[in-house]
Formats: structure tokens, C-alpha cells, sequence
């Protein structure tokens, strides 16, 4: 099992991660001092200041604006429209001795009253579901302090240099190296972007998880405008079925799935049919995090609850795994599709389970990294690392792992600066941690998908900074082309024995 | 067409007992839903202890009993029905007139009447649950002043409910056909039937209550205007009497009982239910993934193997499913791969790979050529005088091969203009002598007596009196005119247009009066919009497994093919890709053709045909893409046209 006490400590104050060579990351003052070799992605700066976030209080506006002598049919019929059977209730509640009769108004409070303590049991049992939808997204979303963050989604293409960037006022730029525009996209329901993913297989589609819908843009490559219409986008929705909290693309570019942690429905779409099919399963009460093997064979499915699921995708059928302490929070696969590692929640673990066709394979998670807290002694002193895990990113060859940590908020020396340990999948050892300006922590991170000289790695930071990290080395499963030879993960089941303890139990069903 | 069809072996031995099982099913399923019904006929508010008792004891009658063996033969009459009537290809009207040749197509009216009397039957079986007032058709007259007992009075309240399962019978079959019921679509994943059903359940049970909500609203309209007409009928050919003492149900008030209602919404939900379970379960049975081996070493088993299926052209489903099952052996099964790209054993040959290639770049390259077709029709509509001496030859050589058996009014030169024939896409095609096996069976099914040739004889007469007769004189008008569109699907070509001015003859005598009955046709003509194109495309699923199949195909035989078989038709694939590629954006750069269908709501209105033309377009990009990916840069030394390599080009950098 690797720790954290195995890394070489966090380089010195005042200095950023630049690249890695020799198995080394190397540090400098700034982002100038390595030579370019041919397309650099731009390193982006989008200030917080800039960016308006989109302040639509509508409950606070519609006292400013509606006459409110309407008659109790409109308002009721508006607040059916707006807030459904409660909105109603309420309406008729709060209505006056003249319009409506006393028996009417007392009622609708007794049955409001009712639906609220039905609704707080269930809350209760799903305590998620008490949360506004936007509380939700912030909750689930796989970026660090989501609500507050400059950058809320960022995504590149699976084939070519292009990338996408949603950013804290609902808008999302392109950014492509081989034009100079940078379109934007917005659309009227565009709203609290939790997930960007682009179509595999296609130039132009750019599928956005959104506040009550899914938005599917069709970019055209060589278009020369900066403002897409937004007759470009196709709007998927389903009724019950948002906030949309992550989204999948199946990596043969045919299907897209969605999840919504109010709904135990997973939706598989038909993104050109704009029909979908619901996969509903009872328990956890909705899902929120999906994450598609990048062969296509399986998909992760957590759920809110202490609870997630491996669906395999030929006859849809899924295997439950609940997990001893928390929900999962993040997971990623190698790149052959046959190992998952995940984290739960409430442990400062990484957890691997490994999936073969075999019959008899081990069904059991293993250990294979702890992150509990470590102190380094550094020129500047003591510095402790060390904490949950927030999101994990694996690299297209599966030779590099990069894990964002979350810090325990109370201390302040962590909280400071949230780093990233890099460990080297091919035999687990450690490379370092990556460090932004002073001042900003790590947010997001995503591999660049066919980085020629080793793995790029793309870290959003809570200054607004998006930067590149290059880790330049020799694969040694071979080229990117052929992803089938999977890196030679040492095999949990024998980590299992030797560690000896600290199992996760599994149960299978269908 | 029938009988050719089932006598196939694929027919014999897996259509019928997947059907056969899917009836089972719903038969199985019956007696949970007749206790349901039961249970929720007896429903009292008030009485709650003794609703139970009183449906319980019910339940152990004989009359459910009897009724339960009725109501498996409804079930098995549906089912054979369903099997009979369903199709992969569904049939789209192109115009109302269409529309309303497919509603009274004697096929369609045979189905109508079955199902009103099979209505009948499931609604006495629900009068008979509930007893009561709806127990039977005569009763003694209760007791009025100076008529004896013995007189037998008409119970109006079992009247009302045969004749709503009559209604709701017809309705039924009425908007399937309306709403393309019979066509099966195929599930864009893999699930087990079993989940497939229990996730439809709801929804469908849903469906059939709202849809028994608007059948009952639309009866009690019918029988409040007609009732009297079946109750004076009955009534003198029973010789019973009309009970002046009770209410008359056509009148405001005899309708708005409520529990009479309530029974009749919960007949029509109940028989709505059982119908709509065994549709599901037949859809859900009939599109099963079938493994075909790819080939075998029996010689006696040849003709069930892949490549042989294929290329059959006679029952549509035993293709689709063979195409669905390349799709699936393209992406998930090795062993099968492996096979498609073995060598024959003696001499060599990979005559499994040339089979499946052939026949997927057949059905590609019969699409891209349909679309070519049409755009030349539309965009030869458009111009005042476009019909040059070759196409005029063509047209007049292929419609004696068409209408040959038609009457001779379709090549009178009266029908010119107004007359475009609404039959559909296929059937011009058809016409061209391009004739595409997919679509062949269900030409004659379009071609009702009302859609073509009758038709025209309304309106050839009168119509160079109608409005439209001066003003296609211009060129503009026309151009600007909804016939635009409409005309480009129009009939046989030779009777289409473009007419050039000098061939309406001069007005004839009898066509003096302007008749509404003409106009009216007239504004039934004009094409529903999108409708061609969605025509054109009706079969396209076809057409996304072979462009699927073969392009996973292409991009596992980059590391699995050993003998490098697949080379060979590389340049041909790309072209028949790219040719197909440039007709689909052709065809999406017209009118209509990109605007989105509304989506239907429920799953058993099934509208997955109206969006295949986008996702033919998402599936053709995709295909493409995968093999310039798996390939890239080798593709440079495939031979192919300079066009060709140009367009590859934007693929291959991602500018598509």
C-alpha cells in the first residue's frame, strides 16, 4: 500500500509545479521557463471579479413585476405552472376571506402541512433531498467548492486540441489551437453547469449538464462565430429528472447517460432521437456520479447513499456495492477498463477493485493508497497533507494517477494550499505534488486525452487560473494507439492478502 | 405476401413462439389484472370492510371464471392480430388523403371491426363482473300503472356498455393505425425482457388510463348525439319496450351518473390494459437480439448463417435482426469477429467478409441513390420548364412499368398540375424501377384505393377550374406554392409535374361548377411537412446497423484481422460513405428536412421513425470518424477520388 509518507515533501513556497522529467517534478518561478514544443494549450486566467454569476432571484422578482389583483384563477394556474401542487396549495391557502370560502383555505393548509411532513420523512431518510438544487449540484459535483469556484466545468476533446471552459456566469468558451476564435455558448437554460463532456467519435458535439436539462451544442469546427446561436443546442429533459449532476458519453460516441441525484433513474439517451430510457433502480435514492470505462464494457454509478453500482453495459444489468462508511465520491477507470478505483466518503483512502470476464474473480475492493494525514518538514517548516479525495484522474496510458485532496477545513496550513499527489500507477511509487501560485488551490483536474510526449495534466485553480502540467515520459505499455495493453497494476487481490485486513464487502445482484 | 413470408424458416421456427410466448405471457398476466378489475369495480368509499368481502367472494365466481377463458381468447385474437398486422418499416402518409386511404384500406377495416366486436366481448365480460344493473339486455318492466309484469323493457345502462366497447374497440385499432402502433421499433440498448417490461409497466398503465379518460369523453359525446339510433334498432328487433320510468342515458342527465362513469372508465382501462400488455409484450419478445452463427460446418445450416440472412430480402424482420446482430458481434464479441474474418478452408477465400460487406454497402449506397432521386425531383419541381427530353423518356418508359395496372385517367393529360398523387416517397421510387428491396412489401399497403388512382379521377375533371389552375400558369407561384414540396413525392413521374404550361389542355365542359368537394382535396393534398422525409428515411434503422457494423468491423480489423481481408474493400466502404455523407447533408439542407418532429409522450406511441433521419446522420458521422480515427494517417495511401480524399481530409482533422 502506498502513503503519503512516501512522497518526496511539497517543494518550497513561492514556486509552481512546472513539468516532470526523470521522475522528478520540477519547480520554478514561472510558467516561461521551459522551452515550447509545438501546440501549447493557453494557460487561462479568468478573475472572479470578471465573471457576474447570474443573480435571477425569480421568487423575489415576481413581487416586483406581476399585478398581483389578478384573479385566483391566474395566480392559481401560475403557481401550478411555477411550483406545482404545493405552490398551489399554497396560493389557495394564503388567499382572503372574500375569494375563497374559510373551508377551502383550511384545507389547503392542513394538506400543505401533511405534504410537508411527508416530505420531511423522506428527507430524512434521503437528507439530500431537504438541499435546494443548487446546494445539490455543489454537493455532488466532482469540482472542489463548487458554488464559488471561477471554473465550473472544463473538458477537452477526446480526439483533437480543443477544449471547453464553463465558467461561474453560465457561459462556456471554446478554445481551439487551431483558430483563433473562441466561441461562446449561451442559452436561457444554461444554468449551474455541473459536467461538460464532448461526444467521442464527432467534431462538434459538446453535451452540458444543466440546472433542469441537458444541453447537447453542435459547434461547428469551422465556424467563424463567437456566439453560436442557440439553435445549436439540443435541450434533453425528463420530467423529475434534475439538477443534472454528471453526465457520460459511451466512448463509441452512440449513447449518453445522465444522473440526477433527485432521481433513481439513470437515463440512457438517444441523443439524435432525443428519446431516452430509464434505468431505475430503487435504493440510494438517485445517483450522482457516472463515469463510463474507457472500453465501453462498464459504467460506475454512485449514489447519494452509502451505496454505488457497476453496470455492465451489454445487457444492462448492475452489480451493488455498498460501501461500510460514506457515499463514493469519485472514481476512474484504467485504461483497459478492467480496474476501477474509487473513494468513499469519511475515509482518506483510495479503494481499486478489479473486473475480469473470468468467473470467480475477486469480489472485493482493496486498499491501494492511504492519504491520511502526513506532515512534511519543509525549509518554511512543518507542512501537513493529507485528507479525503475529491476527484481522481487517471491518464490515457494509465501511468500517472493524479488525486485532488480535500483538506480538513479547521487547519489552516492545509487549507492554505489543497495539493496533488501524483503517483506513478506502473509500480505505485510516488512522484510529488503538484503546486499552483501561492495563494490558489486546485479545483478540478483533467488529463489532456492524447498528450504525444508522456500525460498533460489540466488544473483548474481557485484564482481562475487554468494551467497545464506536461509529465514527460516513455510509455511503457507501449503507444497511445493501442490502449488495450494495460499498465501492470500490482493486483489487489494479492495487495488484499498481503494488507490482510480492511476488506469492503460486496454483494452481488442484478 | 403473407403466405410467402411465413413459410420461411425464420418464421416458422422463431417469429411464431416468440409470439407464441409473448401471448402466453399476457395470458399469464390476465388473471392479475381481471382481479384488479374486479377488486377496483367494487369500490366504496364509505363501505370499506364490505367492498373487500364482497370482491372476494366475486373473485371465486364462476362468471369470472368464465369470463377469465373469454378474455384469453380476446388475448389470443389480439396477439395473432399483432403478429399479422406488425411492421419494422412503419408506413408514413404523406398527405391526409393518405392518411385517410390507410384508415379505410379493407386490411385496416378488417382489424377495425375485429377489434370493435372483441371490444364488445371484453366489455360484456366486465358487465358481467360487475352485476348489478348491467346484467342483462331485458328485464320485466318495473312496475307501472296498467302494464302487467310480463312485459320485457330494454336495460339501457348494458346497451351503453356493449356499445362502448364496441367504441373503444374501433378507437383503439383507429388511432394504432394513426399512430403507427403496428411498427416495432428496436431499443437502443440490450435489456433483458424482463426489466424491460417492469420499466414500461407503469408507464403504460398510465397510458391506458388517459387513453380510456378520452375515449370515454368522446363516447358519451357519440352516444349523447346517436344513441337513440342502436336503442330504437334494438329495440324493434327484440321486440322490448323503452322503460319510460327510468332515465334516458342520451340526455345531460342520464350521463352524469357518476358510477356509471366510473365503470366505463375503469371497462376501458381495464380492456385498454390487456391490449396494450400484449402489444408491449410482442414488441418486447419480437425484438429480441438473435444470435445468428456466422458460419457453420454443416452445409444443411448455411442458409441460417449470417452472411446467407443478410442478404435476404423477404421478411423484414429476420433482416433487421440480422443486422442488429452484426451490430452487436461488431462491438462485443471477439470470437464472432474473428470469424467474419476467417479464410474459407479449401482455397482461401473470405467469403464471409465479402458477403457482409456487399450487403451493407448495397443497402448504403440504395439509400444514398433514393436520396439522390429525390432531391433531383424536388429540384427539378421547382423550375418552370426543367423536364428535358431524358427525363420526360424516362418518366413515360417507367410509368408503363408502374401504373401499367392502373387505370388509364393517370395518363390523361388532365391531372397536371393539382394532381400529385399523394402516394409517398416509396412509391415514386418504386416507379423509377429502384425498386428497394427494404421497402417493397409495403408499397401495396400505401397504394389504397384511395391514394392513387381514385383519387384522381375526383379531381382530374374539375381541376383546372379549381384556384389553382390560373395561378401555376407562373413560374413564381408555383415556386412560392406549398406544392413545392408536395409535388416532389408526387405520383408516377409521368404524370407529375412540371408541366409546362402548354400541356393543360383546354378546360373541359364538365368542369364548370368549381366544386368544394375539389378544393377541400386540394387543402388535403398539401403534404404534411417533414412527412416525405420522414418516409424517406423509414427504414433508415437498417441502414444505421450497416453503417455501425461495418465501420466497428473496419476499426477492430486495424488489430484482428490477420489475414487483412478488410483492406481490400477499404476504398469502396469510404467512398459508398462519403457518396452517402454528401446526400444526407444535401438532403438536410432542404425545407422540412432538419425541423424536429414533436416527441411523443408515451412509450407505446412509438415515434422513433421520425427522428431515424438524424440519427442516420449522427450514426454516418460517427462511423466515419471511428475509422479515421483507428486508421488515421494510413488512410492516405487508400486510392481513392481527389473529391473523396478532400473530404476525408476535413474528417481527419476534425473539421466535420
Amino acid at each position: 500500500m502506498n502513503s503519503l509518507s512516501l512522497f518526496p515533501p511539497p517543494g518550497p513556497d513561492g514556486n509552481i509545479t512546472l513539468f516532470e522529467s526523470n521522475n522528478e517534478l520540477v519547480c520554478g518561478t514561472s510558467l516561461g521557463s521551459r522551452q515550447k514544443q509545438g501546440w501549447e494549450p493557453p494557460s487561462l486566467l479568468f478573475p472572479r471579479e470578471s465573471l457576474k454569476p447570474h443573480s435571477r432571484p425569480e421568487s423575489s422578482s415576481k413581487a416586483a413585476f406581476l399585478d398581483h389583483r389578478d384573479t385566483l384563477w391566474m395566480r392559481s394556474a401560475r403557481a401550478w405552472r411555477d411550483s406545482g401542487l404545493s405552490g398551489l396549495l399554497d396560493e389557495i391557502a394564503n388567499c382572503t376571506e372574500e375569494e375563497v370560502p374559510r373551508w377551502l383555505t383550511v384545507g389547503c393548509s392542513w394538506t400543505l402541512a401533511l405534504l410537508r411532513w411527508v416530505s420531511s420523512f423522506h428527507g430524512s431518510l434521503f437528507p439530500h433531498l431537504t438541499l435546494s438544487s443548487e446546494d445539490m449540484v455543489a454537493e455532488f459535483s466532482q469540482v472542489l467548492d463548487w458554488s464559488d469556484c471561477a471554473v465550473r466545468a472544463f473538458a477537452w476533446h477526446p480526439h483533437t486540441d480543443k477544449f471547453a471552459v464553463s465558467l461561474l456566469d453560465d457561459s462556456i468558451r471554446i478554445y481551439n489551437s487551431k483558430s483563433a476564435t473562441a466561441p461562446t455558448l449561451k442559452h436561457r437554460l444554461q444554468r449551474n453547469v455541473a459536467a461538460l463532456q464532448w461526444k467521442p467519435l464527432c467534431a462538434s458535439a459538446l453535451a452540458v449538464a444543466c440546472h433542469n436539462c441537458l444541453l447537447v451544442w453542435h459547434v461547428d469546427p469551422t465556424s467563424l462565430s463567437t456566439r453560436p446561436s442557440s439553435g445549436c443546442a439540443q435541450v434533453l429533459s425528463h420530467p423529475g429528472h434534475c439538477p443534472v449532476t454528471s453526465i457520460a458519453w459511451s466512448p463509441n460516441g452512440s449513447l449518453l447517460l445522465s444522473a440526477s441525484p433527485v432521481d433513481t433513474a439513470m437515463m440512457v439517451w438517444d441523443v439524435a432521437g432525443e428519446s431516452c430510457v430509464p434505468l431505475q433502480r430503487v435504493g440510494g435514492g438517485g445517483v450522482t456520479f457516472l463515469s463510463w470505462s474507457p472500453d465501453g464494457s462498464r459504467v460506475l454509478a454512485s449514489t447519494p447513499s452509502a451505496l454505488f453500482r457497476v453496470w455492465e453495459t451489454r445487457t444492462w444489468t448492475c452489480e451493488r456495492w455498498p460501501c461500510l462508511k460514506g457515499r463514493c465520491q469519485t472514481g476512474c477507470w484504467s485504461p483497459d477498463g478492467t480496474r476501477l478505483l474509487f473513494s468513499v466518503q469519511g475515509e482518506m483512502v483510495i479503494y481499486a477493485l478489479t473486473f475480469t470476464d473470468a468467473p470467480g474473480s475477486s469480489k472485493a475492493a482493496a486498499i491501494v493508497a492511504d492519504l491520511s494525514e502526513t506532515s512534511f518538514s519543509t525549509s518554511q517548516g512543518q507542512v501537513r497533507v493529507g485528507g479525503q479525495v475529491q476527484t481522481m484522474a487517471w491518464d490515457p496510458r494509465g501511468e500517472r494517477l493524479a488525486v485532488l485532496l480535500k483538506g480538513t477545513e479547521p487547519e489552516p496550513v492545509i487549507s492554505q494550499h489543497i495539493l496533488l499527489p501524483v503517483v506513478r500507477s506502473h509500480s505505485t511509487t510516488s512522484i510529488g505534488f503538484v503546486k499552483g501560485e501561492s495563494g490558489a488551490e486546485p479545483r478540478l483536474l483533467q488529463f489532456h486525452p492524447h498528450f504525444p510526449n508522456g500525460a498533460l495534466l489540466t488544473v483548474c485553480w481557485s484564482n481562475g487560473r487554468i494551467s497545464h502540467v506536461p509529465f514527460f515520459f516513455v510509455s511503457a505499455g507501449g503507444s497511445v494507439l493501442n490502449p488495450g495493453g494495460s499498465p501492470p497494476w500490482p493486483l489487489p487481490q494479492s495487495r488484499a492478502v498481503e494488507n490482510g485486513e480492511r476488506l469492503l464487502y460486496t454483494e452481488m445482484s442484478s | 405476401m403473407f403466405n410467402s413470408e411465413q413459410n420461411h424458416w425464420f418464421v416458422r421456427k422463431v417469429i411464431f413462439w416468440r409470439a407464441a410466448a409473448s401471448v402466453a405471457w399476457s395470458v399469464l398476466l390476465l388473471p392479475v389484472t381481471t382481479a384488479l378489475f374486479a377488486f377496483l369495480s367494487r369500490f366504496s368509499l364509505f363501505h370499506p370492510i364490505q367492498w373487500i368481502s364482497e370482491s372476494f367472494s366475486l373473485l371465486y365466481g364462476s362468471y369470472v371464471i368464465f369470463s377469465l377463458v373469454l378474455l384469453c381468447g380476446v388475448v389470443l385474437v389480439v396477439g395473432v392480430f399483432n403478429l399479422e398486422y406488425y411492421t419494422v418499416v412503419p408506413s408514413v402518409p404523406c398527405t391526409k388523403i393518405a392518411l385517410l386511404g390507410k384508415v379505410l384500406h379493407p386490411q385496416q377495416s378488417v382489424h377495425s371491426l375485429v377489434h370493435s366486436m372483441m371490444g364488445i366481448m371484453v366489455t360484456w365480460c366486465a358487465a358481467t363482473m360487475i352485476g348489478g344493473r348491467y346484467w342483462i339486455l331485458a328485464a320485466p318492466c318495473s312496475e307501472e300503472e296498467g302494464v302487467t309484469g310480463q312485459k320485457m323493457c330494454l336495460n339501457e345502462y348494458y346497451l351503453f356498455f356493449l356499445l362502448a366497447g364496441a367504441f373503444m374497440g374501433y378507437s383503439y385499432s383507429l388511432l394504432g393505425v394513426v399512430r403507427n402502433m403496428n411498427y416495432v421499433s428496436f431499443q437502443t440498448i440490450q435489456q433483458c425482457k424482463y426489466l424491460r417490461f417492469k420499466g414500461m409497466l407503469p408507464q403504460v398503465v398510465r397510458y391506458s388510463a388517459v387513453q380510456s379518460l378520452y375515449s370515454v369523453r368522446n363516447y358519451c359525446l357519440f352516444y349523447f348525439f346517436f344513441g337513440y339510433i342502436p336503442r330504437a334498432w334494438i329495440c324493434t328487433t327484440l321486440n322490448v319496450h323503452e322503460d319510460s320510468s327510468l332515465h334516458r342515458l342520451d340526455t345531460v342527465s342520464g350521463l352524469l351518473d357518476f358510477r356509471l362513469l366510473y365503470h366505463l372508465w375503469l371497462s376501458g382501462t381495464f380492456l385498454l390494459l390487456t391490449w396494450h400488455i400484449t402489444l408491449l409484450l410482442f414488441r418486447i419478445f419480437i425484438t429480441e437480439a438473435y444470435s445468428f452463427p456466422v458460419q457453420s460446418s454443416f452445409s444443411e445450416d448455411v442458409s441460417q448463417c449470417l452472411p446467407k440472412v443478410l442478404s435476404e430480402k423477404q421478411p423484414l424482420i429476420l433482416k433487421f435482426l440480422a443486422l442488429q446482430d452484426l451490430f452487436l458481434l461488431s462491438q462485443q464479441s471477439l470470437s464472432r469477429r474473428m470469424e467474419v474474418f476467417s479464410l474459407s478452408q479449401p482455397g482461401g477465400h473470405p467469403h464471409n467478409w465479402n458477403a457482409i460487406c456487399k450487403e451493407c454497402l448495397s443497402l448504403l449506397s440504395d439509400l444514398s441513390q433514393r436520396l439522390v432521386e429525390y432531391q433531383e425531383v424536388v429540384a427539378s419541381n421547382g423550375r418552370a420548364r426543367p423536364l428535358s427530353s431524358h427525363s420526360d423518356q424516362r418518366s413515360t418508359s417507367s410509368e408503363t412499368l408502374v401504373t401499367s395496372g392502373t387505370e388509364e385517367q393517370l395518363q390523361t393529360p388532365q391531372q397536371s398540375i393539382g394532381l400529385k398523387t399523394p402516394s409517398s416517397v416509396f412509391l415514386r421510387s418504386t416507379s423509377l424501377g429502384l425498386h428497394t428491396p427494404m421497402t417493397a412489401p409495403f408499397t401495396p399497403r400505401q397504394e389504397s384505393p384511395f391514394s392513387s388512382s381514385s383519387v384522381n379521377r375526383f379531381v382530374g375533371n374539375v381541376d383546372p377550374s379549381s384556384p389553382w389552375y390560373g395561378s401555376v400558369q407562373s413560374p413564381h407561384v408555383m415556386r412560392r406554392g406549398p406544392k413545392l414540396w408536395t409535388a416532389s413525392t408526387g405520383s408516377p413521374p409521368g404524370s407529375s409535374l412540371p408541366p409546362s404550361p402548354t400541356t393543360i389542355p383546354s378546360p373541359v365542359p364538365a368542369a364548370q361548377k368549381p366544386g368544394l368537394f375539389s378544393l377541400w382535396l386540394q387543402n388535403r393534398q398539401e403534404q404534411l411537412p417533414e412527412a416525405s422525409s420522414q418516409a424517406l428515411f423509414a427504414d433508415s434503422q437498417a441502414h444505421i446497423w450497416a453503417l455501425e457494423g461495418l465501420s466497428n468491423l473496419v476499426a477492430a480489423s486495424y488489430k484482428e484481422d490477420r489475414f487483412g481481408v478488410v483492406q481490400t474493400m477499404l476504398p469502396s466502404i469510404l467512398s459508398t460513405m462519403l457518396l452517402l455523407q454528401e446526400a444526407v447533408d444535401k438532403h438536410f439542407k432542404l425545407p422540412h428536412a432538419s425541423s424536429k418532429p414533436v416527441r411523443s409522450t408515451c412509450c407505446l406511441e412509438d415515434s422513433t421513425f421520425k427522428t431515424l433521419r438524424f440519427a442516420l446522420r449522427a450514426a454516418l458521422k460517427t462511423a466515419m470518424y471511428r475509422i479515421t480515427v483507428t486508421f488515421g494517417e494510413h488512410l492516405h495511401s487508400v486510392q481513392m477520388s481527389a473529391e473523396h480524399r478532400k473530404r476525408l481530409q476535413q474528417f481527419m482533422e476534425y473539421k466535420e
